[in-house]
């Protein structure tokens, strides 16, 4: 079986790409891509490292076919800073060092900001729960927790 | 030490690594590729105990786009009766971890290893590899492996002059028990179990390794130590270090599960037959089945104080899983047991026990948590058996200043009793509790490591600094070394940019280990940096054409002594350098150097939990940690250690365990079912900073980093006891076992 | 490995079709979740992988004339948290929908997928079970409906017949009175799976229960309809006889394994536990006072 030809929109690009039909959305971004901030710590689901926006939607992209990108927009890491300036969420988290190693910070950034485009004045307890399907072993998450909880006040004030 | 006021040391700078790591930048090991690469996969023993009666690789061969295989044959070979140490690491054990060899002792064992051009082909190869075992009885428990009759692993192991799978001993002695318990008015003594644990990190160990037809090989990967890849790898494969360049990625967490290698060599090897080079990467169920954990144990601790709350003996003995292979922790067990405590009479035994298991690997404070665990329970029921507060006992026990361990040293100023101290006033400990909820402490003790540590400090032509080091940043200590630097040299610490250096560019340094990192390089960067204020001020002395002698640094700049040295406006360190060229040349130092006088870290925890009656399950509500932290370079990463080390300590009390079935295989070995802590199940994780400075270093630093898993084991099992009023002697305190105990079943 | 294909149908018939061609070789994609945790592991090979999303009956929640919901097999359940009435109607099955693994999952898991992965710990089923859902199945031979607890078989089996795709779930219309809860048991908050599940449906007339139904899931080789817990609760005031003897009647029905995730003893307790703790909060739903 031949590869497929995606035509797909990545962090506001429009894209094109040939996959095999079962390849993961992750191993084509991190292998084919070359879009490596998305990180694979389980390949099951069960991190949340690997996660990106599938048409706004948070979703492990290692749990989504490469060819179910078709005619969808994807965003990743690599598109949240526009240019250099930083989301509020990535100048929070390197302010409040709500990361120490960093393997989890870009599944966790692209989850936060989800959470917040819906519910831009979360509680502790919201944050959490839509925080959990993404594993932080060093921080004990209280960090993570406080930079969300930070930046949707700030975002709030701004807004 | 006379820092009194800091501008950059104690300050919550952005760390320099930080806008990588926020925009999916920071390259870690598996990141990286290179052209013409190939992928390696290892093919696994799915028995836990089997002899290796031949190895058939030629199928595998066969399959078009394979392009080398390795099997134990291709690694140097260890003979069994010769160690051959590297630091704590016995290459005996390592090859043989690395790829099986007379057996398979576990499953999961390495066999061999395939080359190809896609992973699907390597991983197909290997399918194709025929192995004949000739399987054996396995052992999995620590009761089992210690029994008389149990399968032995390994027959050159004796103890008592039989074949054992009790591979080690190692005794601490202080004064006589016997006698101190004799002068005892209360003795509890209980025993105690703890499952093995995973480290947990959340990036699998990857490596690329490129060997060129000179051989000369480099590797880039994910460790706690670049200069560790080199050795071990130079051993196990017979390169000498100066042909291996080892190159540190960015590292996705380690907690010492990274002080080993376990893909490096066979990589290497694959990459020198195959001509191509090749990239490794394990699957998150080959980190659970083949890498790390930390070991199980089983122990007594026996304990004697007086009516008045004095203790005078502790006795603890503890076994602890080693694994297939020889190496379990019983050193942190045995000599951090007891070390918080002024006790006349101490004893403590820690065996070392083989079984069917991954070979465990370093976990935070190897352990250091088993040993407290048993300890600092029976402390809570001598205290409820004496009517006394836990933490008053502690108090009045409390090692200090000339306190002579058990484990040898005697303690130079440490801030232990501070912490309880702080415990004590701080509000937590007298906020009311509710309905099934229970409050629980305990302290611990790690030893803090210094040792060997280079650094090189760079002024640029422009005015800013590069400061490089040698261990792979974990948690942040780029960030503190940008303080230190910046504070030494007076200028903005944005000006300086730290890095880490690989294996060719500078000098030998320790594994990122033992709370080694920021006491060891800040040591070799203040020397580093000393110098270069030195030659700073020379250049301004020779700009000036005055005595060096007559020149100061302060804020950043070379000014004249005094008055006698001459008017001269101050030269900053940017315009110094400017003129660095036709003043001598570039700027910069390095010092290497085994670095002495760390000193113990300590810390006292305190752990709210609410127990579900119905169902078993313990929620964590609410915790506090109090730590003597030296000084804390940059409290931002201090507090994230203190706050890691207890998230993982939660888990490895309620939820974390390896689970094998009836065949010897892990049963668990996914994120899925291996339980750590998600964000929901965790409650802000409070931290109180003790700073007591270490008078052995520059800035009073001692090791932060793996103190804080110490104490949670016992703290929340004592929590769970006064919510209950029911004892727990097992780790950990799942739902269904806190409902065996609560039924009595 | 190599000869894998992919194929987005947009019409029920051209998928069935497929599937039915495929003969057991092909896998049905919607939300992903566990077919491509399983592709990965190696335990699923699959010759085909249909993806059901492209067609709009499967991804529609519609609400029917008669006032019940039919819900696409493959609509996940971040969509149907988002529907302004269905959780209003049915919160019991909603939460149980979302307890479906993490966020991330939420966003592409359905109950759909969740049933016809087969296993007996899948926490849409028992819920769905209390709600008396009607599942719609497709095949070579047409179209059937049958109750969703005739779907399992069997720890990843199903009913369906080869070529059979699920379509929707049909839930009925609410008396007034009624209310609905999940409940599981999982060691942590989140991201595991259900130790026990207990879903369980009532309605509600002047303090008395005129019907009721309830759902076990994880304690048997496949979700339970356990009409003795109902019969229980059917009749009484929820007085706690009545509600002790849904628990005995939930713990008799257990027949459950020692694994991982939990022992029978624990199992069997816990499920006459969340028995007791779903009926009360499906009461409080239903306006008892």
């Amino acid at each position: 079986m031949a590869k497929l030809h995606v035509s797909t929109t990545i962090n506001g690009e429009p894209m094109e790409f040939l996959c095999e039909p079962h390849e993961s959305m992750l191993d084509l971004l991190r292998g084919v891509l070359g879009l490596t901030g998305s990180k694979e710590g389980c390949g099951s689901g069960d991190c949340g490292a690997c996660s990106i926006t599938l048409d706004d939607r948070l979703v492990c992209s290692c749990l989504m076919l490469a060819a179910e990108a078709e005619g969808k927009s994807i965003a990743t890491i690599e598109g949240m800073a526009q240019g250099e300036r930083l989301h509020p969420l990535q100048q929070k988290f390197l302010e409040m060092a709500a990361l120490q190693c960093g393997i989890c910070t870009p599944g966790v950034l692209i989850a936060a900001k989800s959470l917040l485009e819906r519910n831009p004045d979360p509680t502790e307890s919201e944050v959490r729960y839509w925080l959990a399907g993404n594993l932080c072993r060093c921080t004990g998450y209280d960090k993570i927790v406080r930079a969300v909880l930070e930046t949707a006040a700030e975002m709030r004030e701004s807004a | 030490m006379n820092v009194i006021n800091n501008k950059w040391i104690g300050s919550r700078t952005i760390r320099p690594d930080g806008a990588d790591k926020v925009t999916g930048r920071a390259s870690y090991s598996s990141d990286t590729n290179m052209p013409g690469m190939i992928w390696g996969k290892v093919l696994r023993s799915p028995h836990a105990h089997a002899r290796i009666v031949s190895v058939d690789t030629s199928k595998a061969e066969a399959l078009p786009g394979v392009k080398a295989v390795v099997t134990s044959k291709d690694l140097v070979e260890f003979p069994l009766d010769t160690a051959v140490m590297l630091g704590i690491q016995d290459m005996r054990w390592m090859s043989r971890n690395v790829m099986a060899r007379e057996k398979a002792l576990f499953h999961g064992h390495p066999i061999a290893a395939i080359a190809a051009t896609t992973e699907a082909i390597a991983a197909e190869a290997c399918r194709l590899i025929v192995v004949e075992y000739e399987i054996l009885p396995h052992v999995i428990e620590l009761e089992e492996a210690i029994k008389p009759d149990a399968p032995i692993l390994h027959d050159f192991i004796q103890f008592d002059g039989k074949p054992s799978n009790i591979a080690g001993k190692l005794e601490h002695k202080l004064g006589d028990v016997d006698a101190g318990f004799a002068g005892a008015d209360v003795i509890i003594e209980r025993s105690f179990k703890t499952r093995p644990v995973h480290q947990g990190y959340l990036e699998p160990h990857s490596c690329l390794v490129s060997v060129s037809s000179d051989g000369k090989a480099v590797i880039w990967s994910s460790s706690q130590g670049q200069f560790m890849v080199r050795a071990m790898t130079g051993l196990l494969t017979g390169l000498p270090q100066s042909d291996i360049r080892a190159i540190p990625a960015e590292i996705g967490g380690g907690f010492g599960g990274k002080t080993i290698v376990y893909l490096e060599p066979v990589a290497l090897i694959l990459a020198k037959k195959s001509g191509r080079p090749v990239k490794m990467v394990m699957t998150r169920e080959e980190v659970f089945r083949a890498s790390g954990p930390t070991s199980g144990s089983m122990s007594t601790v026996k304990i004697g104080a007086t009516k008045d709350g004095k203790i005078v003996a502790g006795q603890g003995i503890y076994y602890l899983q080693a694994g297939a292979l020889p190496g379990s922790p019983i050193r942190g067990a045995a000599g951090c047991a007891f070390a918080p405590y002024d006790i006349p009479n101490v004893q403590t035994v820690g065996f070392d026990v083989v079984s069917n298991r991954s070979k465990v690997a370093a976990y935070r404070a190897p352990g250091a948590p088993i040993g407290a665990y048993a300890v600092e329970c029976v402390l809570d029921e001598i205290a409820e058996a004496l009517k006394m507060d836990p933490l008053e006992l502690r108090l009045k026990n409390a090692a200090k200043q000339g306190t002579k361990a058990a484990h040898g040293p005697v303690y130079p100023v440490i801030g232990f009793v501070d912490t309880i101290e702080a415990a004590l006033a701080h509000p937590h400990y007298k906020a009311p509790l509710g309905k099934h909820q229970g409050r629980g402490v305990a302290s611990g003790f790690w030893f803090n490591a210094g040792g060997e540590s280079s650094a090189q400090v760079n002024v640029t032509e422009d005015g800013n600094v590069v400061v490089t080091t040698g261990h792979p940043d974990v948690g942040g200590s780029r960030a503190a070394i940008a303080n230190v630097t910046a504070e030494l040299l007076g200028i903005d610490h944005k000006k300086v940019s730290v890095l880490i250096g690989d294996t060719a560019t500078i000098g030998y340094s320790n594994l990122t280990g033992g709370s080694r990192v920021l006491f060891a390089s800040a040591m070799v960067v203040t020397q580093s940096a000393d110098k270069v204020i030195t030659t700073l001020k020379e250049r301004a002395a020779k700009i000036w054409k005055i005595d060096p002698e007559a020149v100061t640094w302060e804020d950043g700049e070379a000014r004249p002594a005094g008055a006698n040295a001459g008017q001269f406006p101050p030269m900053t360190l940017a315009q110094i350098a400017a003129k660095a060229s036709e003043t001598g040349g570039p700027i910069g130092a390095g010092v290497q150097l085994n670095t002495q006088g760390a000193e113990g870290g300590f810390a006292t925890h305190i752990c709210d939990v609410e127990v579900d009656l119905d169902l078993g399950i313990v929620r964590v509500l609410r915790y506090t940690s109090f730590q003597d932290v030296g000084r804390a370079v940059h409290p931002a990463y201090v507090e994230g250690q203190m706050q890691g080390g207890a998230a993982q300590g939660i888990g490895w009390a309620l939820s974390e365990e390896y689970l094998y079935d009836k065949n010897g295989k892990m049963d668990n070995a996914s994120f899925l079912d291996y339980r750590m802590p998600v964000c929901s199940d965790l409650p802000m994780l409070d931290t109180v900073m003790i700073e007591v400075p270490n008078p052995k270093h520059p800035q009073g630093v001692r090791g932060v980093g793996e103190v804080p898993l110490v104490p949670p084991l016992a703290a929340i099992s004592n929590a769970v006891y006064h919510a209950l009023g029911k004892r727990f002697y097992s780790l950990p305190m799942s739902p269904p076992r806190v409902l065996e105990v609560l039924d009595g079943v | 490995m190599t000869d894998i294909r992919y194929l987005a149908p947009r019409t029920l018939e051209e998928a069935v079709g497929a599937f039915a061609a495929a003969a057991g070789a092909a896998r049905i994609l919607a939300g992903g979740t566990d077919l491509l945790v399983q592709m990965r592991a190696g335990s699923a090979r699959p010759g085909m992988i249909i993806d059901i999303k492209q067609i709009s009956e499967m991804t529609s929640i519609e609400e029917t004339a008669d006032g019940g919901f039919r819900i696409g097999a493959a609509v996940s359940g971040a969509v149907m948290a988002e529907h302004p009435r269905f959780g209003q109607v049915w919160p019991g099955v909603l939460e149980a929908v979302n307890l479906i693994g993490s966020t991330q999952v939420q966003g592409r898991a359905s109950a759909g997928g969740n049933l016809c992965n087969g296993s007996p710990a899948g926490d849409s089923v028992p819920a769905m079970i209390a709600a008396g859902a009607v599942v719609t199945i497709q095949g070579p031979n047409g179209r059937r409906q049958i109750p969703v607890e005739a779907v399992p078989a069997g720890p990843g089996r199903t009913t369906l017949t080869p070529g059979e795709i699920l379509v929707s779930f049909t839930l009925p219309p609410r008396p007034k009175g009624s209310g609905d809860a999940y409940l599981r048991m999982i060691p942590r908050t989140e991201m595991d799976i259900a130790v026990v599940g207990v879903g369980v449906s009532l309605t509600l007339e002047n303090g008395t229960v005129t019907a009721a139904r309830v759902g076990l899931g994880a304690v048997a080789p496949t979700v339970l309809l356990v009409a003795g817990a109902a019969n229980a609760l059917i009749g009484s005031k929820l007085d706690d006889a009545a509600v002790e003897a849904a628990a005995a009647a939930c713990r008799a029905a257990c027949r459950p394994i020692d694994d991982k995730r939990g022992t029978i003893v624990y199992r069997i307790k816990v499920a006459g536990v969340l028995l007791k703790r779903a009926t009360a909060i499906a009461a409080d739903r239903a306006g008892k006072v």
